[in-house]
């Protein structure tokens, strides 16, 4: 008999990932497992049951949409941060102070949802940055443009998503603040090339939260459950 | 997409659908013509507001909506008009601005501002409202003299076009509110935001390498520290004063968690919103 609320969320993952890997053909050969697995969580407490067997739920409405801010910015500031336990051989001073900001800024983003969302953030997410080259000035420069481009398209999409205009306000101050971040990491790489990728109209991108996750889930250990964001 | 096949579908629900879109003709006719005239990617807007046009929205919404988006506009003509000057300057030889990169980031900036103004024109016509215009001669740079050799002195040129982005962002930042019920024009709005920050990056990077007009002591930086303008002249003060913000929804961002953000960054990582008011008050000087 299963007693606690991790090892529920466990089984349920193991079972749905399995799930996920049985063909059509031994589709019914498999549930009779399956089913056991189900039953037997859902025989224990009600209110030790997850909300969703489908990992973390970032919830819903505006309070989702703060989260899903929450979890981008847990990201890029777990990123600088790591920048600076071991900096890339040739960092200029200049290059250093100015990425340095970036971290406290991106740290004091991270801490604001944290601190505004109190009992309803997320908790803290599980990340992995071992695809990215932190020797390299090339490795961490194109992970950082790659991230602030994204932080950028995240809040222009998510915009619509927020209904109090307080809230749209504070992602609408964050927001150019990373734009200002993603332009100057641009100019690193390559001067000139700080708003490259705008539309024929010189609109910058905007992306909806599953585009975002498409991209940023390869940096999350911790599974995330957006279904319950905002549509529109 | 096929704009023709959805109205069939509609009027096969809404037999009156072409009797309610007769009765609202600017619509009709100014969505024909704005759509003949934008990258496709817009239509959408295009179509949501004719279809609001028909259905009817609620009474003044398209009208406060459309009086951002034309206040937007000016703005973006200000700045269009200030880079066009700026680079034609440059190409004449009477502006130093140097060749490379320097110039080729100007004409950057100009072409999207450019973009802007087409941008908004349309999507205001769209809603069935009249886009404001000016042209070069509606603007002094100068602003009565203040700036006298804006198109002559390099460094002072990035200070003013440094205060237009600053500016620029504060001022949609401060309307977004006012969009909320309209999701296209609203995202479409953060999309020409993002951008101006982008350009206020740049533009201080230009101001760090040129290092004209900067007071002793000060570092500019892409993003905004306290009310700094970096620029050595209390003529810009009002598209800074407020930017020193340190707190955000009540909470205290110096140290905030236990970690150590200095004033600076706190002030930095959140930029704040101009009122239209303050934003009007800024800019008046610069019309001729």
């Amino acid at each position: 008999m299963l007693t606690n609320n991790s090892s529920n969320k466990e089984l349920l993952e193991v079972a749905e990932s399995n799930f996920k890997n049985v063909s059509r053909r031994n589709f019914l050969g498999y549930i009779g497992g399956a089913s056991a697995l189900l039953f037997t969580a859902a025989a224990c407490k009600k209110d030790e049951m997850p909300a969703t067997n489908n990992g973390v739920d970032l919830g819903s409405g505006d309070v989702g949409v703060l989260n899903y801010a929450y979890a981008l910015e847990q990201i890029e500031a777990a990123f600088y941060t790591k920048i600076f336990e071991s900096p890339y051989s040739g960092i200029s001073a200049s290059e250093s102070a100015l990425l340095g900001d970036i971290r406290d800024h991106e740290v004091a983003h991270r801490e604001f949802f944290k601190a505004a969302l109190a009992a309803k953030a997320i908790p803290k997410l599980e990340l992995d940055f071992s695809t990215i080259n932190f020797g390299s000035r090339d490795g961490v420069l194109g992970a950082a443009k790659a991230f602030e481009d994204l932080g950028v398209s995240a809040y222009n999409g998510a915009g619509k998503l927020i209904t109090s205009p307080d809230y749209l306000l504070l992602a609408g101050k964050i927001v150019s603040v990373e734009a200002r971040h993603a332009a100057f990491i641009r100019d690193l790489i390559m001067p000139g090339t700080f708003a490259d990728g705008l539309d024929a109209n010189g609109l910058d991108m905007s992306r909806s939260p599953s585009e975002v996750f498409a991209i940023a889930g390869t940096y999350v250990k911790t599974k995330l459950n957006i279904s319950n964001l905002p549509k529109n | 997409m096929k704009i023709e096949n959805i109205i069939n579908q509609i009027e096969s629900v809404d037999p009156e659908i072409y009797q309610r879109l007769d009765g609202r003709r600017n619509a009709m006719k100014s969505f024909v013509k704005f759509s003949g005239k934008i990258a496709l990617a817009s239509l959408p807007i295009a179509f949501g507001s004719m279809l609001n046009k028909a259905y009817g929205s609620p009474t003044g919404t398209d009208d406060a909506i459309t009086d951002v988006l034309n206040f937007a506009l000016t703005l973006e003509y200000i700045e269009s008009e200030f880079y066009k000057a700026g680079y034609s300057a440059a190409t004449g030889g009477t502006l130093a601005i140097p060749a490379g990169a320097p110039l080729g980031a100007i004409k950057t900036i100009r072409d999207h501002e450019i973009a802007h103004v087409s941008f908004l024109k349309a999507a205001i016509t769209s809603l069935g409202a009249t886009p404001v215009s000016f042209t070069a001669a509606s603007f002094d740079f100068t602003a009565k003299g203040a700036f006298a050799n804006v198109f002559t002195d390099y460094a002072l040129f990035l200070a003013v076009a440094q205060t237009f982005e600053d500016t620029g962002v504060r001022a949609y930042k401060g309307q977004a509110g006012n969009l909320i019920s309209n999701n296209d024009i609203l995202t479409a709005a953060l999309n020409i935001h993002s951008v101006e920050a982008r350009h206020a990056s740049h533009i201080r990077q230009m101001r760090r390498a040129n290092g004209g007009l900067i007071p002793a002591g000060v570092t500019v930086k892409p993003w905004i520290t306290l009310n700094q303008s970096g620029i050595g002249t209390t003529a810009v003060q009002a598209s800074y004063n407020g930017e020193e913000a340190t707190t955000q929804a009540g909470v205290n961002i110096v140290n905030i968690g236990g970690f150590t953000i200095s004033a600076n960054a706190a002030s930095e990582c959140f930029d704040e919103p101009l009122t239209k008011d303050q934003v009007v008050a800024i800019v008046t000087p610069f019309f001729a």
